[in-house]
């Protein structure tokens, strides 16, 4: 018996016969240290802004790195992050950013204008397998460069003017261009370091292990555990280290959402990354309850194959859609958390409100259903449904097939597949209906209505109409103002709405629970969190009893 | 005794290389890729991470790439953790595990042999009953049920032990054990009972108790080192499954093992780190087997005598 086992087993016998006590729990201590301790989701696949991909990687990147801009929490509008400032040129094509004076690695080097340029190279060489890299693409020539049609980076739209400026040229005026500069995807990252250990587009390289790594964020790097802990301290070279009010941040791998609530229960969690569905109505109950909720920019939808009988025919495509009551799922199967969809871009998006154009219609979808040849449900060829392994999702496709059994006297099979069984027959479109979610990039009604160009690789559904892909590729980019830009956005999406290729379901909402110490943590739309806002309130804790 | 072990180490190499082969293919045959996402993958980029990764090459140069690894004790770089060798992950992952392993063991034999032993020494009455249906119950009872059972006992209502962890604070191992220690106490409940049942009634413990040793002398002296033999055999393969089973405990603790980082890899369809934790468990199952089967010889002196004449 080695002594390393001998010791712990004598140090587990002894807790077995003494019931330990528990010790101070992480909310006390972090409240008094200053570090916040987040659930996060899933072990993070990394910590390389080029070579990741997920919401659990994003929220530790966007500690340790900064793009050249960093949006406001409350606001989402950008406000300085590694540039200081950025003006746009007549034709809004160029934009020219000015670096901070005072920006720093976390090794004290200065960041440069240069770093980003061959930061963006780096982040759209083809030999990188970049999956985030079309974030890139208004950039003048990213795309031919980052798809091998073109070899020379230098001509990639983005340039050091000297050390301190950069100029970026688009291909065309692009309004949520200022957005992309704080996705992970258009971070710098140090050249230098990424060097000494490898070729500049290795994946396997050690550069971002602790010790290794080296950041320009306000944070840096102090733990990596895997499957346990990933903690990050102050980067005392932080430009704007001043107004940092936390001392460091602690992210859990809590890929099991029950297991979290019970963590942040027991004051081991200042904040989870989801809230389990049937525990909503009782901390609801709570008064001062920590549970927060917001709208977040993503649509919960079903695709249909328009390729394919019975779905080829319009009506049978809108007689399923209306004989959908969206206020029944949500209030009953996802327990009042989220909000009825009629179309696929959220409402409110960037202030875009997205047509509605039909309801809850039993009659109606009866009345359509007869039209393309169904009367009462009669001839009914039987149509499948198929959705990923999911209790969430097999409930809502439970009502839904329920729904349509009891309104048009159809009936839908369901069948439910692996993640990436599920994810090959999507694109394969090899499907009927199939279950699907989309959340936005960015807040601009493009990022969800561009899916559904002809040919588009997220569109899976055959939809195809020259006069929605004209008004989304040419059209749109060239309106001059805002309003006239919304107006072509709602008159394509009418369009879409009208051919029902998918029949949206709800729009998703952000669900977390937010300890009562924690502050400057608004709840948006982008479910974004700048921990440059954040400080922690040493307020008693107080035991959570749920009914 | 030497020759025993070195041949059951020889007929090891087929079996392991056969389920090696029989992985590296299965895996390729399952739909959907391991770089296929939500989000549709550009053409390009995803030529370009084939590349990076030898999927471009035929699959029987595949193969042979990654046996010849293997020989190296390469596992090859993880798909999912892209700078994570393999074997950095299982190497990661395996000291929880272990541990976790060792401790429900330990949890299943004190508890478990106990009970059997307790239950074996009056057949048919309440100190038979009640220990044996408890162990029924364990074997019965899967562990994503008991373990948020326990959890909420101990950690939420009482407040006795932590909720999740694994070495973060004093005392959240002892939840984890027994949840995962409880159905094997069952299954070793029962094996030690019909053991010691079986000895007891041989001619050699007549032969003590009629030499007028104290029953607890006959059991503890005598009677136990026979009786336990199931229990031993059943340790091996146990503790081979423990290690390769323990997902559901880690996932409900939060324990930063290996089981996660398997059953993981199956859905992200992760073939190098499939592959190698196959490997690697499989590998410790044939050799936990072979250790068991070992111990059974030492406690057990007929088969000592078969091992001494070969």
């Amino acid at each position: 018996m080695n002594p390393v086992f001998s010791l712990s087993a004598r140090v587990f016998l002894a807790c077995t016969l003494v019931a330990c006590s528990t010790g101070e729990s992480n909310v006390g201590q972090g409240n008094r240290e200053g570090v916040f301790h987040v659930g996060n989701g899933s072990e993070p696949q990394g910590l390389d802004p080029h070579v990741v991909t997920g919401v659990p990687e994003s929220k530790i990147i966007d500690t340790l790195f900064e793009g050249l801009t960093r949006k406001n929490p409350w606001t989402l509008e950008p406000e300085p992050g590694a540039a200081a400032s950025w003006e746009f040129s007549e034709d809004l094509r160029v934009i020219t950013f000015y670096m901070q004076p005072e920006g720093r690695w976390s090794n004290g080097d200065p960041v440069t204008a240069h770093d980003f340029v061959w930061s963006w190279r780096r982040a759209l060489d083809p030999a990188m397998g970049n999956l985030y890299a079309y974030m890139l693409y208004p950039v003048e020539n990213a795309e031919a460069y980052a798809t091998g049609k073109l070899s020379d980076p230098e001509q990639v739209g983005v340039r050091a003017l000297d050390d301190m400026t950069l100029q970026v040229t688009l291909n065309a005026p692009t309004p949520y261009f200022l957005q992309l500069m704080d996705h992970y995807s258009s971070y710098a990252v140090h050249r230098a370091t990424i060097e000494r250990f490898g070729k500049s587009t290795d994946r396997f390289t050690q550069w971002t292990r602790v010790g290794n790594i080296v950041t320009n964020g306000p944070f840096q790097l102090k733990e990596w555990q895997l499957n346990r802990r990933i903690a990050v301290e102050r980067n005392p070279h932080y430009w704007d280290a001043d107004v940092l009010r936390l001392n460091g941040v602690v992210f859990y791998p809590t890929e099991n959402i029950v297991s979290e609530e019970r963590m942040f229960r027991v004051h081991q969690l200042h904040y989870t990354g989801d809230v389990p569905l049937n525990k909503i109505p009782a901390y609801r109950k709570l008064p001062n309850t920590p549970f927060v909720e917001a709208p977040f920019l993503g649509t919960y939808f079903y695709l249909l194959n328009t390729e394919r009988p019975p779905l080829d025919d319009v009506l049978v495509r809108r007689a399923l859609s209306l004989a959908v009551d969206r206020e029944a799922v949500t209030r009953n199967v996802l327990y009042g958390s989220n909000n009825p969809a009629y179309s696929i871009t959220p409402p409110g998006t960037l202030g875009y409100q997205p047509p509605q154009l039909f309801s809850y219609d039993p009659a109606e979808a009866r009345r359509l259903l007869a039209e393309a040849g169904y009367p009462e449900g009669a001839g009914w060829p039987g149509l499948e449904l198929i959705y990923n392994t999911s209790e969430s999702h097999r409930k809502i496709a439970v009502a839904l097939q329920q729904m349509w059994k009891d309104v048009l006297n159809i009936e839908v099979t369901l069948s439910n597949q692996e993640w990436k069984v599920y994810l090959d027959s999507v694109s394969e479109m090899n499907f009927q209906i199939a279950r699907r979610g989309w959340i936005g990039d960015y807040v601009d009604p493009n990022n969800f209505l561009d899916m559904y160009i002809s040919g588009g690789g997220n569109n899976n559904t055959g939809f195809s109409d020259p006069v929605y892909d004209d008004l989304i590729l040419q059209q749109a980019p060239r309106a001059a103002t805002e309003e006239e830009r919304f107006a072509l956005f709602y008159e394509a999406e009418t369009r879409l709405m009208e051919q029902m290729p998918i029949i949206p379901i709800y729009t998703y909402a952000s669900k977390h629970l937010v300890h009562p110490s924690v502050r400057g943590l608004p709840p948006n739309l982008m479910d974004f969190i700048n921990v440059k806002y954040i400080y922690l309130d040493d307020v008693p804790l107080t035991e959570i009893e749920l009914e | 005794m030497w020759r025993f072990i070195a041949g059951r180490l020889l007929q090891a190499i087929p079996v392991i290389l056969a389920v090696i082969t029989v992985t590296f293919f299965l895996v390729r045959v399952a739909p959907g890729g391991p770089f296929d996402s939500e989000k549709a993958v550009i053409p390009e980029v995803k030529a370009a991470l084939e590349a990076q990764y030898r999927l471009d090459l035929p699959l029987g140069q595949q193969y042979l790439a990654y046996l010849a690894d293997l020989a190296k004790g390469e596992l090859g770089p993880s798909f999912k953790y892209p700078g994570r060798s393999v074997n950095e992950l299982i190497a990661a992952g395996l000291p929880a595990t272990a541990e976790l392993g060792a401790y429900a063991l330990l949890v299943a034999v004190v508890l478990g042999g106990l009970a059997g032993v307790i239950a074996s020494l009056k057949p048919n009455s309440a100190q038979d009953y009640i220990p044996m249906s408890v162990a029924m119950i364990g074997i019965c009872m899967p562990t994503f049920l008991l373990g948020p059972l326990l959890v909420l006992l101990f950690g939420i209502h009482l407040e006795w032990l932590p909720v999740a962890g694994w070495g973060d604070m004093p005392g959240d191992k002892i939840l984890p054990s027994l949840t995962l220690g409880a159905a094997y106490a069952a299954y070793t409940a029962r094996l030690s009972r019909a053991g010691m049942l079986e000895v007891m009634s041989q001619d050699y413990i007549r032969t003590a108790r009629a030499k007028g040793l104290p029953e607890w002398q006959v059991v503890t002296r005598h009677a136990l080192r026979g009786g336990l033999i199931p229990v031993v055999a059943f340790l091996g393969p146990a503790f081979a499954g423990l290690l390769a089973g323990s997902f559901v405990v880690e996932t409900i603790f939060q324990i930063p093992g290996l089981g996660r980082f398997y059953v993981q890899a199956a859905f992200n369809r992760d073939y190098t780190m499939i592959l190698g934790t196959t490997v690697f468990l499989s590998t410790l199952i044939v050799l936990f087997n072979l250790l068991s089967d070992v111990l059974a010889a030492w406690l057990n002196p007929r088969l000592r005598a078969q091992f001494g004449e070969a």
